[in-house]
C-alpha cells in the first residue's frame, strides 16, 4: 500500500476517512510506529481541545444578544413580537434548568448536547405534516442514512411493547460535534417522544441521568462511540422504560 | 407558529460566542461585541441566506469576516485575561493531570498563528468539515488541510515539550 497522504491521516484523526481506507491506513501504521505515535497524539490531543472549550458553551447568554431578537420583533407585527417572547420564555426555562440542576464537571459536558436535543425536540414535537424529514414508511432507508451521517451502526428502536409506533426521523446540526439524529415515536393517542444521538468523543459509559423542566422530561446516557437523549412528557418511570429498551437494543 | 430570524440564529448564538470568546483570547466584552455584530449583520442580510442552506456555517463566515476585518486589524491587545483566570468556566475534571494537559494544550493553541488557530478550532472545537471550514475562511481546501496539520503538530510539540521539563519518565 502507498504511504498515506498527510490530508488522509488529518482525516483519520477526525474519523474522517470512508471505512475502507481507514482499515488500510490503520494496518499501515502498525508497521510505522512512528507515524502511529504521531496519529495516537493528534487523536488525544483533539479530544482535550473538545473538552478544554466545551464548557464555554454553557455560559447564560447576556440579555444583550436577547434584546436582538426583540428589536428585530417591534415594529414588524404582534406575530414577530410573540415569537420573540416565546424565544425569550424558553431561553429562560432552559437557563433555568440547567441552572438548578448542580452539575458535576463530568456532567457540564453533557448538557451542550442535552440542550440541543430539548431545543430538537420542542422544536419538531409539535409539527404535524412536517414532524419528521423520513417518514417511518422508509425506515430502512431512514436508519441506514443516519448510520452513515453519524458514522455508526444506529437502529430505530422497537418500542411498540410500551404502545410507542417510529413516526420517522431526521438529521441535525449538533452544536458539539458532526451531526445529530433525531428519531421520533408516538402512541396511538398521539403522545410523542424523540430520542436524540450524537457522537461522543469521551468514549466512556454511564448510568441514566434524568432531568426535567416544564413538562419536559429527559433520559440521557452514554455508551461507547454515542451518547443518547430521551425525551418527553410522560412520566419518569414509563419514559425511563422506554430509555432502558432503547439502550439494550443499541447495545445487544 | 412563524419563527424569526432570530429564533434560527438563537440556538448557534452560545457556538458563536465561545469561538469569538476562544478567538479574541478570553476578552468577553470585545468577544461579545463581535457576536453581536454578527448577528446584526446576518439579520440586516437574511435575504441572502440560501434557504435551506448551511445557517451555522453562514454565520461563522460572517463572524470570521468581521473578525478578519476589523478586530484582529486593530491589532495590539495588551488587555488580555490570563487564560488561568478561565478555567473555572471550563469543563475541567477534577483529574490532576488531565486538567494540566487542558491547560497546556490551551496555551499551545493561543500561541498559535493566528489562521492556524482558526483552522484548528473550527475543524476540532466547533467539528466543521473541511469543507465548511475552506467556506468559512475563504481559502482552498488544502490550505485548510496544511494548516490544520501544521497547527497540529506545533500543538503536540509544544505538549510533549512541557511533559519533558516535567520529567516525563515519572509516567
Amino acid at each position: 500500500m502507498n504511504e498515506p497522504r498527510e490530508d488522509e491521516i488529518q482525516a483519520l484523526v477526525d474519523d474522517r476517512l470512508d471505512p475502507t481506507r481507514r482499515t488500510e491506513i490503520e494496518n499501515w501504521l502498525v508497521l510505522n510506529p512512528d507515524a502511529a505515535a504521531r496519529v495516537a497524539d493528534l487523536r488525544a490531543q483533539r479530544v482535550t481541545v473538545q473538552q478544554a472549550f466545551d464548557g464555554l458553551l454553557d455560559r447564560p447568554v447576556p440579555a444583550r444578544f436577547r434584546n436582538i431578537g426583540a428589536a428585530q420583533a417591534t415594529g414588524v407585527g404582534p406575530v414577530w413580537r410573540m415569537a420573540a417572547m416565546v424565544t425569550l420564555v424558553v431561553m429562560g426555562a432552559v437557563g433555568g434548568w440547567f441552572a438548578n440542576e448542580a452539575l458535576a464537571p463530568d456532567e457540564a459536558v453533557t448538557t451542550a448536547f442535552t440542550r440541543d436535543a430539548v431545543r430538537a425536540h420542542s422544536l419538531y414535537v409539535g409539527e404535524k405534516r412536517h414532524a419528521v424529514e423520513v417518514n417511518a414508511t422508509e425506515e430502512k432507508h431512514l436508519v441506514a442514512w443516519l448510520s452513515r451521517r453519524l458514522q455508526n451502526e444506529l437502529v430505530a428502536p422497537d418500542l411498540s411493547e410500551q404502545g410507542y409506533q417510529l413516526v420517522g426521523g431526521r438529521l441535525l446540526p449538533a452544536s458539539v460535534a458532526g451531526p445529530a439524529a433525531q428519531f421520533m415515536y408516538e402512541t396511538e393517542a398521539g403522545e410523542r417522544i424523540t430520542i436524540y444521538i450524537e457522537q461522543d468523543q469521551s468514549g466512556r459509559g454511564n448510568d441514566f441521568r434524568f432531568t426535567a423542566y416544564d413538562g419536559v422530561s429527559a433520559f440521557w446516557w452514554k455508551d461507547g462511540p454515542l451518547a443518547y437523549v430521551l425525551i418527553g412528557t410522560s412520566e419518569r418511570a414509563e419514559l425511563l422504560a422506554l430509555a432502558q429498551t432503547t439502550r439494550r437494543q443499541f447495545t445487544p | 407558529m412563524a419563527r424569526t430570524s432570530f429564533d434560527l440564529v438563537e440556538p448557534y448564538i452560545p457556538s458563536l460566542r465561545r469561538y469569538a470568546l476562544v478567538l479574541l483570547r478570553y476578552d468577553e466584552q470585545r468577544a461579545d461585541d463581535l457576536v453581536q455584530d454578527c448577528l446584526l449583520r446576518a439579520l440586516s442580510r437574511w435575504h441572502l441566506w440560501r434557504h435551506p442552506g448551511n445557517l451555522r456555517g453562514w454565520l461563522f463566515t460572517i463572524l470570521h469576516n468581521i473578525y478578519v476585518n476589523d478586530v484582529a486589524r486593530a491589532a495590539s491587545r495588551p488587555d488580555v485575561v490570563e487564560i488561568q483566570d478561565y478555567f473555572p468556566a471550563m469543563a475541567v475534571p477534577a483529574n490532576q493531570t488531565h486538567s494540566i494537559q487542558l491547560k497546556e494544550a490551551v496555551r499551545a493553541i493561543q500561541g498559535l498563528p493566528d489562521t492556524q488557530r482558526q483552522t484548528l478550532l473550527l475543524v476540532t472545537m466547533e467539528g466543521f468539515s473541511y469543507d465548511e471550514t475552506a467556506e468559512i475562511t475563504g481559502v482552498p481546501i488544502g490550505t485548510v488541510m496544511s494548516r490544520l496539520s501544521r497547527a497540529r503538530d506545533k500543538v503536540r510539540e509544544e505538549v510533549s515539550g512541557e511533559d519533558r521539563t516535567r520529567g516525563r519518565s515519572a509516567t
